[in-house]
């Protein structure tokens, strides 16, 4: 049976749901200390004095970090996420007095318990010199500028044509601001770590999207050898993009550890600390501009974005990201410009850019559409980019039109009544909204180190992450799949920096960049065992080339006869071989990184010698005896396509039906139709999920999150899950999610692009053109709570 | 969390004798409110009374119709008692749009009726409030004030009472059971929780030692006819924008008389006496319920970010109005 594709159940499903599977906190350590985080309660100034006093005094507490006693960090220079990157560069943690934003790190309590650090913490009194912060876009003080990049090192203005010209020249045109609020990832698993010292060795148990990442920057930031670090980081329970950056907590446990002698654990809080010390998506203010003639053919698109970062680092939330390859038009002007506040800094979100700008976007062309009276999806349709309007070049494979038809034809498009607040079903009135999804098909570099054994079951490992996405899973139909073993024959090891270097799990490129790799390790091995076949002479297969013996279910059988066969582990015992191992490092980028002057250099995320940064101290390695990837056939299979010209992304459109309740105006999401053109789908189940998962993302962005700072001293209103909304059971429509599945073979020999984020993207203007539909309001200021629709 | 003692009590002179007056001690019920409390150091209890053993678990219906309602009832078995259900559906509906499953599984009738307020400065310990601390000022007054209330305001204070099931049971003659070291005594439903004035920390007419024993409703027979009307910003697990607890007692298209209450809106639950003697005698129409609905809301104030619930408690109102009246 072929294994590609399956909707096979987590292989560490059972671990989660028994609790069993060992997140960060949970790790057994002998003599744990517990740290607990103080933090600012002002916005900007300086630490006049801390009291320790009262809390030192508790029975239990071990002592007090803060700036006066910590020992000094390192400046950690960034080569991008996949290499580390410390998210606050300038506000490296307990290093100095200042106050750049509410709820900064200023102590860590350790106590021999959890309980007693945390009353000793509430315990610590700090007097401030206040000064005034600047936390809100409207202040005076406020200063917008354009930031030398973007994110990955884009540019942060492209221009095509003359936009505004040619907006004023246009027959029909639209101009409109969308307001997107700050959200916050409130992943279910809290930033956690526990830290170890070995003498110099030191053990961090992270939650954490980058094992190798953190590694560098620990290694970095304490200024010790990278080999003298191992991070171990087996599951995480969920990071969207929150755990991609590292944040103080990953740096504070190995220094608290330090300062005590003995390991500790420090886990943030879910109220407050998760809300300041972990990381959110900026606020986006979007002004879009589309100019068209009266067949809705674009000549103009304009899309001005402002987001924010703090004053301590440069993060910037490109919502125009996507309009640049989206839809064809002759003039097109994208600029992105930030402010500075006095707040945490943010970074990125589930599909950073392109959530909250395929919003905008997507609302725009609906309300074009509606201006025009055609259809939205004519409208796309008419504007169809064969090509990649930025660049030029062909798609690496795309199949939009076919979504846009198969999502139609679920929700039944083609008979809803188009005039706005016009449908009613019972007493509710009912909208039906549409928009485009896309997300870029990323790819880098990953080294796999993979061993069969003689009883015939097979382990590949990598220091890439399963983040809750499938990661386990996936791979390991992927393994047996090249292998041609069964699914319980294969075991995948992952998130611990014993294994070769994989990815960061971010930008949707984890099983698109390892998969290539496991891909090629196993087809190595696959060709070592039938080579040792075919020269021994006690082989059924003995003299036979080597295409014609193939492998399924851990057995060699020959093509044009498959009765001549024997199973890998006949052939390991035979040959004495208590295992074939290998390793091989795929190194391709789908990414074309953007130089800019201040970035001459930039590089996509992975450094980029092959196999280079595996040395672990002390630690055995999985499979790593030799890396076997020069002149490897299967490398170079895959590494020869020729990618230049090419542009690699994802599509697809989402298709909504909302009731909206005439009177009080309470929306209810009935049914979301996502058709998604990912490449080849590995597992229907985990695919279904990701996409699903972004649906529900876009929902809570639509109808209800959004973080609230205080208007009065920036500090953050809605600080916990009770307070900041995401979505709940009851608010689940019915989700048909669907496939093109067509593999993209110019990505990979898999043909399986990343499917984690693009479900965002799209989904929440979809929602918002359905609720425009259902009321003739528009609302261009999310969430659509009901206080606007009445 | 400040470090407390904890005891666990099995009958009712056991609980009293453990409370005695003490103003440091508390009890803990379901603990769906007074642990988070505990916990972020806003309620810092020096004694802890477990009353989970106590025997007030049952709904009896007495002899003259009342229902008698334990005070360790959960609020998952209230709102699906059978006669509950079927002869007091806005109690019961009210009771499903609070919280989640698993919190209603726990949460108990007395806990219900004495949770404290959600507003966010409340649980903010770095930020004034005088009902946490009095005389501390009111942040919520130029601060985010979504969800506060628009009746029975002060300048002190413009918390809203957050309790879904108390919007019931201000809707119909409701009456607390409550016993202490000098007796037992009762207090109608009306008088039980208090305006902030200026002593919003004062939620409730409670003396320390007093325990609730049951709550008890007067029979009604119209309550058959009623539905609990909850607007709020996602379907489940959230508190209300604003709802409204109606009933009706409708015959040939005319209201002989009515019972609404408002909930999302009042520092306390809120009765809307005047919008019921208004309908009662009226017919039962789009008119009627607009104007009951504006009479309702004739004294309400909004602040710069709740202004709009005036006109959704209105929407609320004539909702459920249009739900029981036709
Ligand atoms: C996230 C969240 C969402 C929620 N959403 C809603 C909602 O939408 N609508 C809603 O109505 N509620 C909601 N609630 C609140 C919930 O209804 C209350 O927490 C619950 O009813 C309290 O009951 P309890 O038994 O757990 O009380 P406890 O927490 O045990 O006690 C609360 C208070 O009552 C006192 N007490 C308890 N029993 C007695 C007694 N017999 N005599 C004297 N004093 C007593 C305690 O000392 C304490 O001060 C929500 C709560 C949470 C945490
Ligand atoms: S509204 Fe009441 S509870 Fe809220 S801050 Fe003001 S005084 Fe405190």
């Amino acid at each position: 049976m072929d294994i590609i594709g399956q909707p096979i159940d987590r292989k560490d499903g059972k671990l989660k749901v028994t609790g069993t599977a060992t997140y960060a906190a949970e790790f057994p350590l002998k003599n744990i200390a517990y740290g607990v985080a103080v933090v600012s309660t002002i916005s900007k100034g300086h630490i006049e004095n801390i009291d320790t006093s009262k809390a030192k005094a508790l029975k239990g507490v071990l002592d007090i970090m803060t700036y006066k006693n910590a020992m000094q960090l390192h400046q950690f220079s960034s080569e991008g996420p996949g290499s580390g990157k410390f998210a606050e560069k300038d506000l490296l943690p307990l290093q100095s007095e200042r106050i750049f934003y509410n709820g900064q790190y200023i102590a860590i309590v350790i106590a021999k318990n959890f309980e007693t650090a945390k009353h000793a913490a509430s315990l610590v009194k700090v007097t401030y010199n206040d000064e005034k912060p600047v936390f809100d876009i409207n202040q005076p003080e406020a200063k917008i500028y354009q930031p030398a990049q973007a994110l990955n090192g884009a540019s942060p203005k492209t221009e095509r044509g003359d936009a505004t010209g040619a907006l004023s020249s246009s027959a029909f045109s639209i101009q409109e601001t969308y307001n997107t609020p700050v959200y916050h990832h409130n992943p279910m698993e809290p930033h956690a770590t526990a830290a170890e010292w070995n003498g110099d060795e030191l053990t961090v148990y992270d939650a954490t999207q980058s094992v190798y990442g953190n590694r560098a920057a620990i290694a970095g930031m304490l200024g010790i050898a990278k080999e003298k670090v191992r991070v171990i980081s087996p599951f995480i329970g969920g990071g969207f993009g929150s755990k991609g950056f590292m944040w103080g907590n990953s740096i504070l446990a190995p220094m608290a550890a330090k300062f005590v002698g003995r390991p500790v654990r420090i886990v943030l809080d879910r109220s407050e600390q998760m809300f300041t010390l972990a990381g959110r998506r900026s606020f986006t203010i979007q002004k879009i501009s589309l100019g068209a003639d009266a067949n809705g053919k674009f000549n103009s698109i304009r899309h001005d974005t402002t987001s924010e970062t703090s004053f301590v680092d440069e993060f910037v939330e490109t919502a125009g990201v996507a309009t640049k390859i989206l839809y064809d038009t002759p003039h097109l002007d994208i600029i992105q410009n930030i402010v500075r506040l006095n707040k945490g800094t943010p970074c990125p979100t589930r599909a950073p850019g392109e959530a909250p700008g395929t919003y905008a976007l997507e609302v725009a062309l609906d309300e074009l559409a509606y201006k025009l009276n055609i259809d939205p999806l004519q409208l796309r349709l008419t504007n169809y980019a064969e090509k990649n309007p930025d660049d030029g070049h062909e798609w690496s494979a795309k199949y939009l039109r076919e979504c846009y038809e198969k999502g139609a034809a679920s929700i039944g498009w083609a008979s809803r009544n188009q005039k706005p607040g016009n449908t009613k079903q019972g007493k509710y009135l009912i909208g039906y909204g549409m928009a485009t999804a896309t997300y870029p098909a990323n790819r880098s570099k990953a080294t796999v180190g993979l061993k069969l054994y003689q009883d015939g079951h097979a382990v590949a490992a990598c220091g890439t992450q399963d983040i809750g996405t499938g990661t386990y899973t996936v791979m390991a139909q992927v393994l047996a799949d090249s292998l041609g073993l069964p699914i319980d024959k294969v075991d995948i090891k992952l998130g611990d920096t014993i294994y070769p270097q994989g990815p960061n799990s971010g930008g949707s490129q984890t099983m698109a960049t390892t998969g290539p790799a496991v891909r090629a390790a196993a087809l190595t091995v696959k060709s070592k065992v039938i080579k040792m076949a075919i020269a021994d002479k006690k082989s059924p297969f003995y003299g036979q080339a080597e295409e014609g013996v193939m492998v399924d279910n851990g057995k060699l059988f020959l093509k044009s006869d498959p009765s001549k066969s024997e199973t890998y582990t006949q052939v390991l015992t035979r040959n004495k071989q208590p295992m074939i191992e290998t390793e091989i490092t795929t190194n391709v980028s789908t990414r074309e990184p953007q130089k800019t002057e201040s970035n001459p250099t930039a590089k996509d995320g992975n450094d980029k010698e092959a196999g280079s940064d595996n040395k672990q101290a002390g630690a055995k390695k999985i499979g790593a005896s030799k890396d076997e990837t020069k002149g490897n056939p299967f490398v170079k299979e895959d590494e020869g396509h020729d990618r230049k010209n090419m542009s690699f992304h994802s599509f697809g459109a989402h298709f909504v039906k909302v009731l909206v309740h005439p009177l009080t105006g309470t929306v209810k999401v009935e049914k979301i139709v996502s058709v998604m053109d990912v490449g080849k789908i590995l597992n229907d189940k985990t695919a279904k999920s990701q996409i699903m998962g972004g649906a529900i993302f876009g929902i809570g962005m639509a109808l209800m999150e959004g973080t609230v700072y205080g208007p009065t001293n920036g500090r953050i209103v809605t600080k916990d899950l009770s307070d900041y909304l995401v979505p709940v059971h009851a608010d689940m429509p019915i989700f048909d999610v669907q496939f093109i599945d067509k593999a993209d073979t110019n990505i990979s020999p898999i043909g399986a692009r990343g499917a984690g984020e693009i479900g965002i993207t799209g989904v929440t203007a979809a929602i918002a053109n359905a609720v425009y539909h259902a009321t003739g309001k528009r609302i261009r200021n999310l969430p659509i709570t009901p206080d606007k629709l009445i | 969390m400040y470090p407390f003692i904890f005891t666990k009590v099995n009958d009712s002179a056991g609980a009293i004798s453990a409370v005695g007056t003490n103003p440091h001690a508390k009890f803990i019920s379901g603990g769906t409110n007074i642990l988070d409390l505990m916990k972020m150091n806003i309620e810092k209890p020096e004694l802890l009374i477990d009353i989970n053993n106590l025997d007030f678990k049952k709904i009896d219906v007495q002899s003259n119709g009342n229902i008698l309602i334990g005070a360790l009832v959960r609020n998952s078995d209230l709102a699906y008692n059978a006669t509950i259900s079927k002869h007091y559906p806005l109690l019961s509906q009210a009771l499903l749009a609070g919280a989640s499953a698993q919190l209603r599984n726990m949460a108990t009738t007395a806990g219900n009726l004495l949770q404290r307020t959600r507003c966010y400065y409340f649980y903010d310990t770095v930020m004034p409030c005088n009902k946490r601390e009095p005389g501390t000022g009111c942040s919520a007054l130029t601060g985010y004030n979504r969800m506060h209330a628009i009746l029975g305001i002060s300048d002190k204070c413009i918390a809203t009472h957050p309790s879904d099931m108390c919007v019931a049971l201000a809707a119909l003659d409701t009456i607390i059971h409550v016993q202490n070291a000098s007796g037992k005594r009762t207090i109608p439903f009306a008088d039980f929780h208090l305006l902030p004035g200026d002593t919003p920390h004062i939620d409730n007419v409670l003396q320390p030692g007093d325990l609730i024993t049951h709550v008890e409703i007067a029979a009604l027979p119209f309550a058959n006819n009623s539905t609990y009307v909850k607007v709020r910003d996602r379907a489940s697990y959230e508190f209300a924008l604003t709802s409204a607890a109606v009933a009706l007692d409708v015959s040939g298209g005319t209201i002989k008389a009515a019972r609404i209450a408002l909930g999302g809106v009042g520092t306390k639950p809120w009765r809307a006496t005047a919008a019921e003697q208004f309908v009662a005698g009226k017919p039962a129409n789009e008119e009627t319920y607009e104007a009951a609905a504006g009479l309702a809301l004739k004294d309400a104030k909004g602040y710069q970010y709740n202004a709009f619930k005036i006109e959704l408690a209105k929407r609320s109102i004539i909702s459920a109005l249009q739900n029981t009246g036709g």
